[in-house]
């Protein structure tokens, strides 16, 4: 007993602290989680009524998945998320590094982040519902062009594959650029002045310095932005789903792997949604590894590198 | 060290009494609990049926002894609230917010409403009806409404979820002998027994805007008019005149579905089988849209139901002529979104009878409130002043056969919105008509998706063959069990 008091450790007070998280996080996700699995083995849906299964079916659910349109989901959802990530990405880089140049002097830049920011405030499903309206064929965007005598007949936006996919694209386009800009922007102001400074004094030009030094020092957050990006484009749903009334019209070609696992859940099809899922996880994490290996092993000074320095460092404060 | 353990053993205590809540009354051996709780209606029930056992007496009026207090009624909108409160005497008063009524003997109707929309109601009444037999007396579902499209699921016998009314004490050959037949058919299960009842029926009509009728056939007369739209050969010359007006007949192909998918000859599944027989008459209903599309009698901005574009074709400024609806939807859809005068618009007959919709009430199999439930069902769907009240304030086609010909000759249920014209005089004809196509458990999801998929092929996104093979797509996806589908010819 007396030995024990000599040392006092508070780090069982930490494990406390995050106790409540780790057990909400063991119930709320990780046993769903386990039993998504579990479930995509299984036969198990609900007609009416009337519970069938869960009968174990091994890997029927898998290969019924594969026979299905899976594959053209998936282009779909990668489709989509291209339409809006690649406007997205180029527009909040441009954004950044004209926000943070001293040079420029950009007035109202408090104000220009919080409008930039704002339509990220807006609800997912209102801001569909919002564009579904504004482009309905009797909508105000379609009364203005026929007032403007820009086109004779109103236009259908949203009947063609073309149109609706654009809309989905412009749509997380206007959701997502004000957030990748701001991060952008945390990280562009994380570089050194001095760098940009010396680069000024060797006679960069804007371009050179915008390709050679701003872009390569902040590959490890843009990094991040692309696989947070894909993460959330494999799962989007609210959008298309709300602009095409959950048919992913026209002919399924905004049908999002989401909404097909929707598609499953009406009739309570956990078995399919589960196979579904599992998919779409072990998708996610490929990617995930795929590009977490691409930016950080051959990084000079990429996050890897770093986060062992910290490491280092963090031991030496402990040791004091 | 003491104080630590003392105060943990607080928390544990906490947290127990806390969870203990969740648990429920079940257990007996909280003596301190229950002896506080006498009051409880739990209580008060068990104590009633024990000392009922003995008597074992059936009369009605003393049923109330052995009643439960909260009477729990499912919905998805307002409607049912509305009604049962105009009509039901017992009802003393109704909170604020509507989720909940007093009755004049002291017990409590909760509302328990949720939105139809993406099947979110199904989903709440199913997973309550699936702990019916577990849950408390006060948690029962007691009664539910169903809407036409789904109501099979809900009357199948071998499920078992919805009382038949002859258990609850309605003789549906006396009691409900004034409703309409096909409203009785329906509501039946495989075997013939009547498991629901409805206060509405739906026969449909053809809603016509006068101005134009003016000023291409030279009247605005509802008879003269119903010649010109008596059958689908007749309305297609009426749809010739039109367009050569400048108008359009109606504003899309989802609004004619319904008289077609209404005559269907088979049901989409036979009972017992896992084959979709996709009927002829909706094959018509594609290649008569094709063909009346491309001869530009639909108002080509307008896609199916339910949308904006629909909404605002309902307004002045719209150029369609006619739309078809049954009488719940001239009163909740065409006045709220018309934006001209009262009385622009008329009733006379469709091309085909046709009946769409139908609210029906059913009383939940393990009711702890049966008394009430069978008062409730009998008072709104049976007693002839009611339905007459409903009629006058809701504009319902009510359920009822003697009232709805009496309104057909009274002048008192004329309509401002109509011009002053009774729309019974076309809705009590046409209910008597009306053959119901056979019900399947699948009616929502193959209505919606045939609709969905043969839509793209009319707007001309993909081909025939295309429709075909995303509606057996779709239809594997929302119904797994069936194995196959069947087209016509």
């Amino acid at each position: 007993m007396k030995q024990k008091r000599k040392k006092i450790d508070y780090s069982k007070w930490g494990y406390i602290f995050i106790l409540p998280f780790f057990i909400s996080f063991f119930i709320f996700s990780l046993i769903p989680l386990v039993d998504t699995i579990r479930y995509s083995f299984y036969e198990y849906y609900r007609s009416g009524l009337k519970e069938i299964g869960p009968n174990f079916v091994g890997m029927d659910n898998f290969v019924s998945l594969l026979k299905s349109d899976m594959l053209k989901y998936a282009g779909n959802t990668l489709i989509l998320w291209v339409i809006g990530f690649v406007p997205q990405i180029v527009i909040a880089l441009l954004l950044a590094s004209w926000f943070v140049d001293e040079r420029l002097k950009i007035r109202g830049q408090q104000f220009f982040k919080v409008v930039i920011y704002l339509p990220n405030l807006i609800m997912a499903s209102a801001f569909a519902m919002l564009f579904f309206t504004l482009f309905s064929n009797k909508g105000p965007i379609n009364s203005i062009l026929l007032s403007m005598g820009l086109t004779e007949n109103p236009i259908d936006f949203m009947g063609t594959a073309f149109g609706t996919r654009s809309l989905v694209g412009v749509m997380n386009f206007l959701m997502w650029f004000g957030n990748t800009t701001i991060m952008l922007m945390a990280a562009i102001m994380g570089i050194s002045p001095d760098i940009f400074e010396a680069s000024e004094i060797d006679g960069c030009n804007s371009m050179q310095r915008f390709f050679l030094i701003t872009l390569p020092l902040i590959r490890p957050i843009l990094a991040y932005t692309l696989i947070t990006s894909i993460i959330g484009g494999l799962q989007m749903f609210d959008v298309p789903q709300i602009l095409t009334n959950g048919q992913g019209s026209p002919d399924r070609t905004s049908t999002t792997l989401i909404m097909f696992l929707n598609n499953h859940l009406k009739s309570k099809n956990y078995g399919m949604a589960g196979a579904l899922s599992v998919y779409l996880f072990i998708v996610s994490g490929i990617l995930c590894f795929i590009v977490y290996r691409i930016t950080n092993d051959e990084d000079p000074d990429g996050s890897k590198a770093a986060a062992k320095k910290a490491k280092k460092a963090a031991r030496k404060m402990e040791r004091r | 060290m003491k104080k630590k353990v003392v105060s943990v053993l607080l928390l544990a205590a906490m947290a127990a009494s806390t969870l203990a809540g969740c648990g429920g009354n079940s257990s007996g051996s909280q003596t301190s609990n229950t002896s506080n709780n006498t009051s409880n209606a739990d209580s008060n029930s068990q104590a009633a049926d024990t000392s009922n056992a003995g008597s074992d007496s059936q009369s009605g009026d003393a049923a109330n002894a052995d009643e439960g207090q909260v009477i729990n009624i499912y919905s998805f909108n307002d409607e049912l609230r509305n009604r049962i409160t105009a009509v039901y005497p017992e009802i003393e008063s109704t909170s604020a917010d509507g989720t909940e009524s007093t009755l004049k003997d002291g017990s409590v109707i909760h509302w328990i409403i949720n939105p139809n929309q993406d099947g979110v109601y199904q989903d709440k009444l199913d997973e309550a009806l699936n702990n019916q037999l577990s849950a408390s007396a006060d948690d029962k579902v007691d009664i539910f409404a169903a809407e036409l499209d789904y109501i099979v699921k809900y009357t199948d016998a071998d499920i078992d979820a919805a009382m038949t009314l002859e258990s609850l004490g309605i003789n549906p050959d006396t009691d409900l002998a004034d409703q309409f037949g096909f409203t009785k058919t329906v509501a039946s299960d495989q075997n013939g027994v009547q498991r629901a009842s409805t206060w509405q029926a739906c026969p449909g009509v053809l809603v016509y805007r006068r101005d134009i009728a003016n000023e291409v056939f030279g009247t605005d007369d509802p008879e003269e008019i119903g010649k010109l739209t008596k059958d689908w050969a007749t309305m297609k010359n009426t749809a010739e005149q039109l367009k050569a007006g400048g108008y359009y007949t109606f504003s899309s192909y989802a609004d004619t579905f319904r008289l077609y998918n209404n005559s269907m000859e088979n049901a989409w599944v036979a009972p017992g089988e896992t084959v979709i027989k996709v009927d002829q008459k909706l094959m018509d209903w594609v290649t008569d849209s094709k063909e009346w599309k491309d001869a530009g009698y639909f108002d080509p901005a307008v896609k199916g139901q339910w949308n904006s574009d629909w909404f605002t074709a309902m307004g002045s400024s719209s150029k369609v002529f006619a739309f078809l609806f049954p009488a719940w939807g001239i009163d909740t859809q065409m006045v709220p979104n018309w934006d001209g005068e009262a009385g622009a618009w008329a009733v006379t007959n469709a091309p085909e009878s046709y009946n769409w919709g139908g609210t029906f009430v059913l009383a939940a199999e393990g009711t702890d409130n049966p008394q009430h439930v069978k008062d409730i069902i009998l008072a709104l769907t049976a007693d002839a002043d009611n339905l007459t009240k409903i009629s006058k304030e809701y504009a319902d086609f009510t359920n009822a056969k003697s009232v709805m010909e009496a309104a057909a000759e009274d002048d008192s249920f004329a309509s401002d919105f109509l011009g002053g014209q009774n729309p019974y005089t076309y809705f009590t004809p046409g209910a008597d008509t009306i053959k119901m196509a056979p019900l399947s458990a699948y009616d929502q999801g193959c209505v919606e998706l045939i609709q969905n998929t043969f839509g793209d092929y009319l707007q001309e996104q993909i081909d025939y063959d295309k429709a075909k093979a995303n509606f057996e797509t779709a239809i594997m996806e929302r119904y797994p069990e069936i194995t196959e589908i069947q087209w016509p010819e």
